[in-house]
């Protein structure tokens, strides 16, 4: 999200899902949506059924990624190698749109420099991808009337995200591939609401509707209706909460419906933090680990089929969910325990309705203002900016940019950004790369997902190329000792033909069977806050014993 | 309905499009151009009955039940699938039509067990059902003799999400339109065999685990005769306790990933029993991955809220 | 699909080696290209442009084992990236594919033809094969109803395992002998002049005949002008649907489309039927230059032949004849010297399915997908093969092509009857002395075709069934109209393919109606409702009423024909149920 508002002014997916099926080109980058989001790439695959090109960057041969005229399997980390002499290739065969750069950017003579360095031949040997396949990439991105660039958490989820977005901005701003109907940039989002999390202010430099803590015409306006001040300062991350803990400056921490003792990177080091708090409160729908570690538990109903409420999704549209079920025991909807603390810290707010709190952010949000309950009921759901009562919702961002005048506005800029590569290097110690990611069944650290079972779920497993397990002379299915520097963890591998030698993947979905976090890095990006699960080193060791129960051991 | 002298109307996104306008039971109705005799029956208010149809899925008219008769046409036409074209004159309820109609329900019931085909399964709102058209056109079962030959088909579970009851198939290929090229592309069932002797299958009719089956379950939501059945629904309907007057179906959206698949919650006894999603909603048309239609059962009262 | 999903079981080196042979036959590489182990290329388009191999591949295990093992079916699953569901569908929707390990899969298959008019022969056969141990399959007319007669019993196709697929009255003619035409070399033969005189393996002998001549001409007249001729000629299609060639070729001629194709239907499985089999077995090349010609009107590069399965020779020698047309440079690029022009010929064999020879099926089965016919419109012309413009003709209408563009459209209407122009090939079988591939300018009488033919055998002519399963029977008050597409329309009766097969009073026609209710029931693809179904319960009708279809029963066909006539996706259904309903109207079965 903050790549995407340094360039644009909006943290949002640009397209509607829509657009890819009426697409040319896409670009599929670190993003395995053929399981992580399926009913996208039913629109994706629509797209290539109308004749749409694709092709897939990922370190892995994803199941994604055989939908595509090209496969492109980079090096953990090496994207910004990548977009750069994509960006590199498309300036020197004047495939640029000159006029569109002219117009409606800023900052691209030092752009152009900065990337004259990423030569094919230098991309080939950073990146491990032939030039040619790079060059072809390019021609076919910067020559197609629409073109889409697709990312997900193999962009973000390294400790140089905003980076990695940034460079493929670059992309679009090149050629023109944005604020058009299909074509664009669009992160897919991991939960079904980190898009309405961050709509509603759920970030440290965020008022609703993306407006600035910092800015304080936007505080008075939230004042004026809160009827409290608002600190002027921007609050902090997750990410450095667990530094502020370390440093003991955070002894109290309230947790509603995350699982940070499961899925923080580096996850001993962040259980050890949340048990030497004084304080930790966890509001949860689930005794999760993190609950378990927890003074108070404070049991939730479920969001989406037990309260009322809205979610927006990766196309920032804003969507209801609705009550069907009665919550079990004591649970009790998340707005209702909200209420009653602060009830007891001595404000009345008495028993607003899910409608009433939205009618208040409609009012304070712009980019809401014209999303009532009854809209978003008629029109299945309204794709913001709709600031008013008779604007149908906005399909595609930025159409700005191709407005003759662009209101004052100075124009997407470009970012210089340079490739560095994981932080933590391969050595003799930890030869192999481990990435993470999700599979087709699963979600996340499993609390949801492990509540019903079926026949494709095969729990955690490290995939490992055929030549990496013939060296080590491990069997498909073998249990094996896995260590990174953090700590080791015994789990069964995969052999795959599908994984480049040298690279190792496994989901993270199954903690109590296998606790994946314990290998991976928290080095992480300081713009975003989100750790570099994308790329530890590991080694892989044969285990003597013929004991093939995964357990967790100490590092 | 009176007749649009224009040939051209505003669509829902300002864009002028071409109308065409067709005689449906001597009646002229006007439809976008590109659109179905199907369409311009519905626009008309003409009930039509349908099987194969579904509005998410290519028409492959196989079925065959929605024919009508258009003029100059040597055969009857499937109006799910004839584009309508300016000044078609169709026939709706004629002799031919209706005699059409009848024989296949018939030779359907004749040979597969139609008892849970339960749903509308006409274009009209709050429709009519396949007995209910039965009725409409003298359909017997009966005079084709003491034993004609069924489908003949065990029930096949193999899993604890969904089951299969090819002796309720009618082979309408929706199943196998969903799983594959219009919207799973997984393509883990086809039809095989051929004639009487065709049936939805796997490779070598290997069970469903061991296929390419993704667990989707869109076969399942687009079926129309219950032959594919979710599981919960299944063990309900075994013990005589489905209850489908009862239910509530509530929307939300699924829990999941960011995309924001609609959810239709089926809940009898405050309980959730299946999961569906809406065939006209942008996100999803009706279709779903295996999390949003199968990874609701934490939410169950009967499921203590822990991981497993 | 992309992300294919295979079962465990794995292909032996022999089938991969023999998927692989006919995939570079008819060069088809892998859908996946490894280029580099960061670099693959795959995807939706590869594997959409790579479909059509699935038949070839899928011919390659049955002929190496017998039957579609999973692990054969996997390997071309992979290869071709067909997911294995879909490929299984495909196998097994066809005669000629075993997708079970049943007796007889390690051995050769002995197809018996249970159709008339080997019916009557049928059985004593398998009987006296089954004894000798032989592995047998009641097949399907085979196309070689003029061989079938007392001496040598029914038609016989062999199933080759680990060898080639042959028919045993081939041998002859494979040792070079040439085929004894019935009508000698009558003169005024046209279609079938060469037929028997010229070497079916020898361009040179070809050409040596007024070969190619007719494509000169056409380079001469410019490809507008050659749809010009057709058009004026008035020839219409000879596979039954008889629609004017004209008109088709005109509307792919002025369709949108970059790739044209042109196809020849010889999928030749109308029970009754092998006019074709005698052409391309006998003047292979004069089948090859009318495709040329079609090519050249109409605008279209590639030509296909779709041959069934079971004419393992007339496949041989069209393969043959290609690779020396191409040799020569009659096929290819700039062909014939015309620099501009460019043509090429493949021929794809069908697996045994009689709704193959539906055109818009024959397009599916050649794509790679079930041999289940499309919904029309849209039409071959603009929607055809690989929903590319197309025109598709039987053999015999393309033939008729050189005559016209040699002689001018004009001399051609001249030719015939006032509604049927020309000349036409008709398939004498039966109770006939000399059964065979006859050819008359149009306008003699059913009885006079049966004289041309020797005459009836074995007694009195009872019933012709006119224009094969899919026709109908004619009695003695039809047996003096003339065989002209006017006349027998008047009558209420089809020339269909053009077959003629003669049964005198002594044929059991309860025997026959039941077999031909069967053969519908069998060939019924399955996909509509009304054939599917009512096929079936025709069949069952039949059998239960033990021939003596009569009041409700009676109503019960009528209904069931009307709706396969009405509510059928294509001719099969819509014919179903015509043989049937005539024999019962003349008589033949039914009611005293």
């Amino acid at each position: 999200m903050v790549g995407l508002a340094t360039v644009f002014g909006a943290g949002g997916g640009t397209s509607s899902y829509k657009e890819i099926e009426e697409t040319d080109v896409i670009l599929l980058w670190g993003s395995n949506a053929r399981e992580a989001h399926p009913i996208f790439f039913h629109h994706l695959m629509k797209g290539l059924d109308n004749g749409a090109r694709m092709y897939a960057v990922d370190p892995r041969r994803t199941s994604s990624s055989k939908f595509a005229d090209a496969w492109l399997g980079l090096s953990v980390g090496t994207d910004i190698a990548m977009a750069n002499a994509v960006a590199r290739e498309i300036i020197h065969n004047g495939w640029v749109n000159q006029a569109f750069i002219d117009h409606s950017t800023t900052g691209y003579e030092a752009f152009a420099e900065s990337v004259e360095s990423y030569t094919l031949e230098v991309a080939e040997q950073i990146t491990g991808v032939p030039g040619s396949a790079i060059a072809e990439m390019a021609k076919a991105y910067a020559t197609a009337e629409k073109a889409q660039i697709l990312w997900t958490l193999g962009i973000t989820e390294h400790h140089n995200a905003v980076d990695n977005v940034l460079s493929l901005c670059n992309l679009a701003l090149l050629t023109g591939h944005i604020g058009t109907w299909g074509s664009g940039l669009v992160p897919l989002r991991g939960q079904n609401n980190v898009q309405g999390g961050g709509d509603m202010g759920s970030l440290p430099n965020k008022l609703p509707g993306f407006q600035n803590v910092t800015d304080p015409e936007a505080r008075a306006k939230f004042e004026a209706v809160y009827g409290v001040p608002i600190p002027p300062e921007n609050g902090i991350h997750l990410t450095l909460m667990f530094e502020a803990m370390e440093r003991s400056e955070i002894k109290a921490a309230y947790v509603i419906g995350e699982n940070p003792a499961d899925s923080e990177a580096d996850v001993q080091h962040a259980r050890k933090l949340l048990s030497g708090l004084d304080t930790l409160v966890v509001q949860d729908i689930f005794m999760t680990r993190t609950a378990e570690l927890a003074d108070v538990v404070l049991p939730a109903s479920v969001g989406w089929a037990e309260s009322e409420g809205t979610v927006t999704s990766s196309e920032r549209r804003v969507q209801r969910v609705r009550a069907a079920v009665t919550p079990p025991g004591e649970a009790r909807h998340d707005q209702d325990i909200i209420g009653e603390l602060a009830r007891r810290m001595g404000y009345d707010w008495g028993q607003p309705t899910s409608e009433d709190l939205w009618e208040e952010l409609r009012a304070l949000s712009p980019l809401h203002g014209g999303m009532t309950y009854a809209r978003l009921e008629d029109e299945g759901g309204l794709q913001w900016p709709c600031p008013d009562l008779d604007h149908p919702g906005s399909p595609f961002l930025h159409g700005w940019l191709w407005e003759d005048d662009l209101g004052g506005r100075a124009g997407a800029p470009f970012s210089v950004v340079e490739h560095e590569g994981p932080k933590e290097q391969l050595t003799e110690a930890f030869p192999l790369r481990l990435t993470t990611g999700r599979s087709l069944d699963s979600y996340n650290t499993g609390v949801q997902s492990g509540g019903y079972d079926n026949p494709i779920r095969y729990g955690d497993a490290l995939d490992m190329n055929p030549v990496d397990a013939a060296a080590l002379e491990l069997a498909d299915g073998e249990t094996v000792k896995v260590s990174s520097p953090r700590g080791s963890v015994e789990m069964p591998i995969r052999v795959q033909p599908d994984i480049p030698e040298g690279l190792t993947f496994t989901t993270f979905h199954f903690p109590e069977l296998v606790d994946i976090n314990v290998l991976t890095n928290d080095a992480w990006d300081k713009r975003s806050g989100t750790s570099e699960f994308k790329a530890a080193s590991i080694r892989v060791e044969k285990l003597p014993s013929s004991d093939h129960t995964p357990q967790l051991q100490d590092s | 309905m009176t007749a649009v002298e224009s040939t051209t109307a505003k669509s829902a996104n300002g864009m002028t499009e071409t109308l065409v306008t067709i005689q449906v039971d001597g009646r002229p109705v006007s439809i976008p151009e590109g659109g179905t005799i199907l369409d311009a029956c519905s626009k008309a208010g003409v009930s039509t009955p349908t099987l194969c149809y579904a509005e998410n899925l290519t028409p492959v008219n196989v079925c065959r039940v929605c024919v009508v008769e258009v003029e100059n046409s040597r055969t009857l036409v499937p109006s799910c699938s004839r584009v309508a074209e300016e000044g078609m004159v169709v026939q709706t309820d004629s002799e031919r039509v209706r005699h059409s109609r009848k024989m296949v329900i018939e030779f359907l019931d004749t040979s597969v067990d139609l008892s849970q085909t339960t749903a509308p399964t006409s274009n009209e709102a709050g429709g009519r059902n396949l007995a209910d058209w039965a009725a409409e056109y003298g359909a017997d079962s009966s005079r084709y003799g003491p034993a004609p030959q069924t489908m003949d088909e065990e029930v096949k579970i193999q899993d604890n999400l969904y089951i299969r009851d090819y002796d309720k198939c009618v082979l309408c290929y929706k199943c196998v339109e969903a799983c594959g090229d219009d919207a799973q592309h997984t393509f883990a069932i086809a039809v095989s065999g051929r004639g009487f002797g065709a049936r939805i299958s796997t490779e070598f009719d290997v069970s469903l685990p061991d296929s390419a089956c993704v667990y989707c379950g869109n076969c399942v939501a687009v079926c129309p005769t219950n032959a594919l059945q979710f599981k919960t629904e299944f063990d309900l309907r075994e013990a005589n306790n489905w209850r489908e007057e009862e239910q509530s179906v509530t929307r939300t959206v699924c829990s999941y990933c960011g995309v924001g698949c609609n959810l239709e919650l089926h809940v009898q006894d405050d309980t959730i029993v299946k999961v569906t999603s809406p065939n006209d909603h942008s996100v999803t048309s009706g279709h779903l991955c295996i999390k949003g239609r199968f990874g609701w059962q934490y939410v169950q009262p009967t499921i203590q809220r822990k991981p497993s | 699909m992309a992300d294919l999903h295979l079962t465990a079981d794995r292909a032996t080196t022999a089938e991969s080696v023999a998927v692989d042979a006919a995939l570079a036959a008819i060069g088809v590489d892998s859908a996946l290209v490894m280029e580099d182990e960061r670099l693959v290329r795959g995807g939706t388009h590869r594997r959409h442009a790579r479909r059509h191999a699935l038949l070839p591949a899928l011919h390659a295990l049955q002929t190496e084992s017998g039957w579609i093992s999973p692990g054969g079916l996997n390997y071309v699953a992979e290869v071709l990236q067909v997911p294995p569901a879909e490929a299984y569908g495909v196998a097994s929707f066809y005669e000629m594919f075993r997708v079970d390990e049943a007796p007889g899969h390690d051995d050769d298959v002995v197809h018996v033809c249970v159709d008339a008019p080997c019916l009557e022969f049928a059985e004593a056969k398998i009987a006296s094969l089954e004894a000798e141990g032989k592995h047998v399959h009641r097949s399907p007319c085979l196309g070689q109803c003029d061989r079938a007669n007392a001496n040598d019993g029914p038609a016989l196709f062999i199933q080759g395992r680990q060898k080639a697929n042959s028919v045993p009255a081939d041998a002859p003619s494979l040792a070079g002998e040439l085929w004894p035409l019935p009508q000698k070399h009558e003169p005024g033969l046209k279609l079938l002049k060469r037929v028997g005189r010229v070497d079916p393996t020898s361009l040179d002998s070809y050409v040596a005949m007024d070969g190619y001549k007719a494509l000169a001409r056409a380079f001469e007249l410019g490809a507008e002008q050659v749809i010009e001729e057709v058009a004026t000629s008035g020839l219409m299609g000879r596979g039954g649907a008889a629609f004017p060639t004209g008109i088709k070729w005109r509307g792919v001629a002025g369709a949108d489309g970059e790739q044209k194709h042109i196809v020849a239907n010889a999928d030749e499985s109308e029970p009754g039927t092998f006019k074709d089999r005698t052409i391309m077995e006998n003047d292979p090349f004069a089948l090859i230059e009318a495709m040329t010609i079609a090519g050249f009107a109409v605008g279209a590069t590639k030509g296909w032949i779709y041959i069934r399965g079971e004419y393992p020779l007339a496949t041989a020698r069209l393969e043959s004849a290609i690779e020396q047309a191409r040799a020569a440079g009659f096929l290819g690029t700039a062909i014939a010297g015309a620099k501009s022009i460019s043509f090429d010929l493949e021929v794809r064999r069908g697996a045994g399915a009689y709704i193959c020879g539906e055109e818009t099926a024959l397009f599916n089965s050649l794509e790679g997908f079930r041999g289940e016919p499309r919904q029309k419109p849209p039409f071959p012309t603009t929607h055809g093969l690989f929903q590319q413009p197309t025109a598709i003709n039987n053999p015999e209408t393309l033939l008729n092509v050189l005559d016209i563009v040699t002689d001018g459209g004009a001399a051609y209407a001249a030719s015939g009857t006032e509604g049927s122009n020309g000349q036409k090939l008709f398939c004498l079988s039966g109770h006939v002395t000399a059964p065979g591939t006859y050819e008359v300018e149009f306008g003699p009488t059913l009885r006079e075709m049966i004289d041309v033919a020797g005459g009836v055998t074995g007694g009195e002519l009872k019933a012709v069934l006119l224009g094969g399963a899919a026709g109908s029977f004619v009695g003695p008050d039809l047996f003096d109209m003339p065989l002209t597409m006017e006349a027998t329309r008047a009558a209420g009766a089809s020339l269909g393919s053009g077959v003629i097969m003669a049964f005198n009073e002594h044929t059991d026609f309860e025997a026959v109606c039941i077999r031909i209710a069967e053969f519908f029931k069998n060939e019924s693809c399955g996909q509509c409702v009304p054939c599917r179904v009512g096929a079936v319960r025709q069949h069952e009708l039949l059998i239960r009423s033990k021939g003596k279809v009569m009041n409700g029963e009676l109503q019960l066909l009528e209904d069931m024909d009307r709706v396969m006539k009405d509510a059928s996706i294509c001719g099969l259904g819509h014919t179903a149920s015509t043989a049937v309903r005539s024999a019962i109207s003349l008589g033949l079965i039914g009611a005293n």
